[in-house]
Formats: C-alpha cells, structure tokens, sequence
C-alpha cells in the first residue's frame, strides 16, 4: 500500500499532457483570432471588418471592467483613464520605435497586422513583436495606475469611491492635454531629441495623429480570446471568490478572513492592465486618432453601459452587451438587414401565440409564450416603425444614446443585476433566473 | 497686483456662490437618498437651456423678436390635463366601486392628484413665460423680465425633477446604492441626449440673452479714467464690479438662506432632517416620507436652475447639453458638496465657495491649464484625509 503522497503522484498526470491541456484554450484562441483575420474581412466586407474590430476592443474594455465593477462590486466610473494609458504609452513606443528603428512610423508589421488585403510581407515580423511589447508595456503601465487608484478603495466606498476614480480619470485626461507637446514628424526630429523627452511629445489636446494601424483582427481577437480565458479563469480561481465575496458582503467577508484590501487593490490593477491593452489596440486602430477629449467619463460611461446591461459579474453577458451596444448605431443608421428578418420574427410570434393558446386550453398558463409573442409583435412593429422614420429622412443613429439611457434605468428598475446576473450564458441557473423573471414581473431571483 | 487679487476674487465669488448653489442639490439628495444624484448637474443644464428658451421666447432674443413656444411644449401640456381628467374619471369609477378603504393600505396612490399636479406646474411654467413676454412689450429693461424667466426656469426644472424622481428613483427606494447610482447616470444621460435633439435646444451653442448690460460697473476700484476722443470715458486698469456679479452672488445669497431657514426653522424642514436621519423611524413618526423626498428633489431641482440661469448671465455662450464641460461644472459642484461634508446643507456653501477660490485662483496664480486638476485634487486629498468633509459628521458602520 503506497503512501497517499506517492498514490497522487501517479495519478498526477504529466507534464507534458498537462502543459498541452492548460495551454489548449489559449491555443484556441490563437486558431480563432488566425481563422478570423484571414477569412472574416473576405466574408462580411471592409466595413463590417472594422465593427468587429472595434467590437472586440470594447469586449475586452468591458470584461476589464466587468472584473472591479462586476466582480468586485466596486463602482468605478474612471475606467477611460487606463485605457488612455495604455493607449499613449503603446502607441509611444511603437510610434517612436519605429521612427528610430525604420526612419518612418509607418506600418511595418507582416500580414497577422495587415488591415488591408494583397499587401506583400512576410507573415510576422519583428515590427508585430513592437507592438506586441508595446501593448504588454501599455497595460503594465495602466496597471501600475490602477494599483495607484486601488489604495484609496482602502478607505473609500461605494460612490466616494466612484467619485475619486471619476476624478482620477479627469486629472490624467487634463494632464495629458495640456501638459504634453506636439508630435514629432520628423527623423531628424526624433533622433535629435534626447529620449527621456519623447513621452512627452504625444499630441496634447490635438491628438496623437499618425499612428501606424497595426489592430489588425488577429491582434485584437487575440487579446479579446486571452482576457476572456483570463477573466474566467479569474472568476473561478480563489482570488475570484474573495472578489466575489467582497462584492456581496465585505464586512462579511472580511469576517471570514478574505483580506478585502488586499484584493480590491488587486482588482483594480489586474483590470487595469486589461484596459491599458485595450487602449493600445484602440490607438492603433483605422480611423482613430488618440485624442484625450475622447477618452474622458464619457468614454466610461459607455463601457458602463456594456458591463451593467450584460449582468454585473457575467463575462459572456459584458462581451454580448459589448457587440450589441456597438453594432446598434450601425444598425440603426441602416436597418435593413434586421428588417429582413420581420417574417421570421411574425412567425416566431404567431408560433408562441398558438403554443401559448394550446397551453391554455390544456389549463395551464402559457403566460410565458404570451409574453414572447407579444415581444416578437412589438419588435416586428417597431422595426416598421424605424423603417418608416428612416424613409421619411430620420437619422435614428442619433438616438441610440437615448435608448441606452432608457434601457439603462429600465434595466435597473426591472431587471437590477443586469441582463444576465452574475451568471454565465450557459449556466443552467441564469437561464432559469431569466425565464422566472419575464414569467413572474421581475421579481425572480437569478 | 492688488487689482488682479481683488479681480480673481470677486470671480471666484461669483462663481462659487453658483457652485454653492448646485451643490446644495447634491447635498440634500445625498442626506436623505444617501446617493450621488448624477442627473443634477443636467438640471442645472436644463435651468440655463430653459432659461434661454424663455428669454427667446419673451422677446430678449437675437433678433429682438418674441419667439413662438414651440407646439409640442403646448401640445404636451394639453397631454398632460387630458391624462389627468382620464386618472380622475378613472379613479371616481374604481374608489366608488369599491367603496372602502382597505384595511392596512390606508393611503392610495393616487395618479389623478399627480397628473392634475404635473398638468397645472407645467401651464404655470408656460404663464411664467408669457408673463416675462408682456413685461418685455411693456418697455421692461431687465431686471423685471430676467426675474420672471428665472422664475420660469426654476418652476420648469422643477417639475423636471419631480418627474425624475416619481419615475426612476422612486421604484429603486429599497434597492442597492449601485443600482441608485447607474440609475443616476442613465437619468443623466438621458437628459443630455435628449436636450441635444432638435426639438428640445439643438447642438449648436447659443448665446444667452443677458438682461443687465456689463457697459457700467456698479463700482470701480483704482485704475485710471482715460477720456477718449468722442469725450467718452472708460477706465483702465482697475477693478470693476459687475452688476451680473453682485445680482447673482446675492440672489444666489438669499436662496442659500431661505433653505437654511427652510430646513432649519420650520416644520417641513424638521421632517427633512428626520427623514434624512432615519426614514423608517421618521415614516413610523408620520413623516409622509416619499412626500418630504419629492419635495427634496423639487428644491434642489429649482436651485440647480436658478444657477444655471445665472451662469448663463455671467458665462452667455451655452454649449449643447451634452457638452464636457457641463457635466464638469456639475462634477465640480458635487466636490464642494463633499469637501464641505455631504448631506450638510451649510457645509455645501462653504465648500462651494472654496472651490472657487481654489479655482480661480489657481488659474490666476498657478497655472491656468491645471484648473481642474486642483479641484479633483482637492477632491481626492479631503477624501484621504477627512472624508466626512470641513462640516460632516463621521459615520458609523454598522453590520
């Protein structure tokens, strides 16, 4: 009879299995974000290759988020600021880097950064490498600021703590706009300016202009593949539970030995360092200029927006929230391809209407298919409705920011913990929270 | 130097008396609600954009012309009596089908009372406006008007803020703060975006009417008087005390002190700071709790409008509603509320003052970019140092 050490050694399985099975999601990630950028653009055309960039920037924004507000429960609303961070220090070094080291700051990277189909490179290059560092330094960056920010959550709660994050934002916004000079165009420029002088030559208030676009899908689906692996893994590791606990009761918790310090200051650095990549991958996207005026509370805000409509604390809720509040203004500018799904959706209707009927006449309530008929009723009207206000010359694009702020105060009255609650999509539970809540007036508990 | 002292300091008076003013908003809402109510610093934006309509309306506009109201502000009010008298048939029908009280729900929610409410504030509202149009046809020069369309703009915010609370906060009472608070900023967001439609007051900025001409200082400090060719006189150098400044620093003045005596002379006031104490306790004392919490909001509401009424005499070019630098102002206010102790009425005058100081004196002395960072600065260091703020209390935790 072996010892119990020995009996778990063997079962233990080996290195090399387990290093496969630890790295294989990564792996995956790595396949997705390849597959995506070399046969998306093909697919869906230009334009909505540039959506899906900026959608998988704003997941990756409102899971970093997800992980203080969410997890944690600590409300901040100065989010934007890390991700300017990250955004000026990577887009810096790569604009600076590559003025000294390829006398130009254009795109030098091979085809995985090559937003633009038949360009002639090799597949990846030591530029790719740049901005790979570039963004990892950016977010180390933004870590070290949230970390900064964390150590007055040690005394501060809930909206005095929202207060100071908000104000930290705009000390870092107002600093970088007026303390910062203009961009250097030139080599010549560049290789005569000593080099502890060049983070301060970012632009100021006008924006750090020409930038190369290096955000190519693999990059940005890449990092939306490992911040959601990290994120989930965060959610169920034991630093995720004394977040969660933290968010649910701290004096409880702190009664039970989690050290709340100690982890709301982690929290907030970890978060940090997924925004400040975010904000490196938004600078360098097309059709973006880092501008400061950009990425003030209004910025924070809108990832607000996606964390609390997704569910505060559901991963997979925060990334739909974050596709849908991004493709709403597309779709409401040109609805066309939702309006062609009316059929489908009267069918949908009528077919839960007929159920719902069925389900009456055998005595039970079918309030429920009631419920989705009347859903699938109003959403067909209302997609006439925008129709017709787009044929009589509306733009509705304008009026996406007051649906969000309807849905945000409806959602809160209605539905408090958010679209989906702390759960994922494809735990049973949620489903079932979701289902008691539309059937029983939102009084369900997820 | 002495001249550039007094300047800075009669600007930062001037203005901080206005930061008091927003503040106490927040102050109030806090002390009782004990959230951040973001949406004020977008009623107080509401005060100078309604404001602006009015005095477009009555005639002190561009052009000199008397605007026409826009027709759905009179079709929304005729709306509202409609949905009133439909509440109070309604409501006739099923009270004397029932016909009693039930036992424990001693009190009904009664919808015709509030639409008959909401219905008569807002033609009031309007009557103010059209009353401000007479007094300009009458021959007025400023004062009069410029009264009546601050009062037009407090009566319409106020209103605004009585709908705000009935519909988004008044659900979430027993909620989590958070919610309160994302609640809060969707209310914020939805009356920046809405001010933004052409409908409501556009995107581009407009200029506000001023009804007290800068042209003469009601004072001079030093300087010398230089008579021109045309034998006009004008002064150089110096200190000039504007009327803008001495009418809105005082109206702001007698504002802050009819709510002090409001909240700490009378009855009314008692049962606000009963229910800012302890709500349960104040409704067991029958305190009409929700009552008193309207109330609140109307007060502050009015208060955010008077200040946005008066920055737009001092300040004329409004930006769109959804501007930064609005909501900055708001966020400003809301640090003088906290520096000088949240939920205390006189602690926001004080810190509403030493925000401006601070303001305009660094930008004065120290360096004029920085402007905001000094007062997020001092912000994040009174919250550091003392978060119950100059003349808040420390509160307790409790499990």
């Amino acid at each position: 009879m072996a010892s119990l050490p020995e009996r778990s050694r063997e079962l233990a399985p080996g290195a090399a299995g387990s290093a496969l099975r630890s790295a294989a999601p990564a792996l995956g990630g790595v396949a997705l974000a390849l597959v995506l950028h070399f046969f998306a653009t093909p697919l869906i055309g230009d334009f909505y290759a540039k959506v899906l960039l900026d959608i998988g920037v704003n997941i990756v924004l409102a899971v970093s988020l997800t992980m203080v507000n969410g997890f944690t429960g600590q409300f901040s609303i100065g989010h934007a600021a890390f991700m300017m961070v990250g955004g000026y220090v990577s887009a810096m070094i790569v604009y600076y880097g590559s003025m000294l080291g390829y006398g130009s700051p254009d795109l030098q990277g091979g085809l995985i950064s090559s937003t633009i189909s038949g360009r002639e490179a090799p597949f990846v290059t030591l530029a790719d490498l740049m901005f790979a560092g570039s963004l990892v330094a950016g977010g180390l960056f933004a870590a070290a600021c949230g970390y900064v920010v964390g150590l007055p959550s040690l005394r501060l709660k809930g909206d005095y703590l929202a207060i100071v994050t908000l104000g930290f934002g705009e000390i870092v916004r107002v600093l970088v706009q007026s303390q910062t000079g203009d961009v250097l165009y030139t080599v010549e420029e560049v290789r005569e300016t000593p080099i502890w002088q060049l983070p301060t030559k970012v632009g100021g208030a006008l924006g750090f202009s020409g930038l190369p676009f290096y955000s190519s899908l693999f990059w940005v689906f890449l990092v939306v593949s490992l911040t959601l692996l990290a994120a989930y893994r965060l959610k169920r590791s034991a630093t995720g539970r004394a977040f969660l606990s933290i968010r649910e009761d701290e004096i409880a918790s702190e009664a039970m030995g989690v050290n709340t310090t100690k982890f709301k200051v982690s929290a907030f650095t970890i978060s940090a360092f997924f925004a400040g990549v975010a904000g490196g991958l938004f600078a360098h996207t097309i059709g973006v200029t880092l501008n400061p005026g950009e990425l003030g509370f209004q910025k924070s805000f809108d990832i607000i927006i996606m964390v609390v409509l997704g569910g505060l604390g559901s991963i997979s809720g925060a990334t739909i929230a974050a596709a849908i509040v991004t493709i709403l203004p597309e779709l409401l500018r040109n609805p066309e391809p939702l309006l062609r799904l009316w059929p489908a959706l009267a069918g949908i209707g009528a077919v839960a209407a007929v159920a719902g009927l069925v389900m009456r006449a055998r005595g039970r309530s079918g309030g429920l298919f009631f419920k989705a008929a009347l859903a699938a009723g109003i959403a067909v009207a209302l997609g006439f409705a925008a129709r017709s206000a787009i044929d009589a010359g509306h733009d509705l694009g304008r009026y996406r920011m007051i649906l969000f702020a309807l849905a945000l105060v409806l959602l809160m009255i209605l539905r408090p913990q958010g679209l989906f609650g702390v759960h994922e999509i494809w735990e049973r539970s949620m489903w079932r929270g979701l289902l008691h809540a539309v059937g029983g007036g939102g009084k369900g508990r997820a | 130097m002495v001249d550039k002292f007094l300047q800075t300091l009669i600007d930062a008076l001037a203005v901080g008396s206005l930061y008091a003013l927003i503040a106490l908003g927040y102050t109030m809402v806090y002390g009782i609600l004990k959230f951040i109510n973001f949406a004020h610093s977008d009623v107080f934006v509401l005060g100078a954009w309604v404001s602006f309509a009015t005095a477009t309306v009555a005639g002190w506009g561009p052009g000199g012309e008397a605007a026409p109201v826009a027709p759905w502000v009179v079709q929304t009010l005729w709306g509202a009596v409609g949905l009133a008298a439909i509440a109070t048939a309604a409501e006739a029908w099923l009270w004397s089908r029932r016909g009693r009280i039930e036992p424990f729900r001693l009190q009904r929610t009664s919808y015709a009372g509030t639409f008959a409410l909401v219905a008569a504030w807002g033609w009031l509202s309007l009557g103010l406006a059209q009353a401000a149009r007479l007094v300009k046809q009458s021959g007025d020069t400023g004062l009069f008007s410029g009264l009546l369309v601050l009062l037009c703009a407090m009566s319409t915010c106020g209103l605004v803020g009585f709908i705000i609370e009935r519909l988004a906060y008044k659900p979430l009472r027993r909620a989590p703060r958070l919610n309160v608070l994302i609640t809060a900023i969707g209310v914020s967001l939805l009356l920046q975006n809405v001010g933004q439609l052409e409908a409501m007051f556009g995107t581009r900025p407009q200029r506000m009417p001023t009804f007290l001409s800068d042209a003469r200082p009601l004072a001079t400090i030093g300087g010398t008087v230089v008579t021109d060719a045309d034998g006009s006189t004008r002064l150089v150098g110096g200190v000039k005390i504007q009327p803008v400044d001495v009418i809105g620093a005082s109206t702001a003045l007698v504002l802050m002190f009819a709510l002090d005596f409001l909240v700490h002379r009378t009855k009314f006031g008692r049962s606000m700071r009963a229910v800012s104490y302890n709500p349960t306790t104040a409704s067991l004392m029958g305190i009409p709790v929700d009552r008193v919490i309207s109330v609140t909001f109307v007060l502050g509401a009015m208060l955010a409008a008077a200040a946005g009424f008066l920055y737009g005499q001092k300040y004329p070019g409004l930006n769109q509603t959804a501007a930064a630098t609005w909501v900055l102002l708001g966020l400003k206010a809301f640090v003088a509320a906290v520096v000088g102790g949240i939920g205390n009425i006189r602690g926001a005058m004080i810190g509403g003052l030493l925000i401006g100081l601070l303001e305009f004196f660094g930008t004065a002395y120290v360096n004029p970019e920085l402007r905001d960072v000094y007062v997020f600065s001092l912000l994040i260091l009174v919250l550091l140092v003392r978060p119950s703020g100059i003349l808040g209390r420390a509160s307790v935790e409790k499990v």
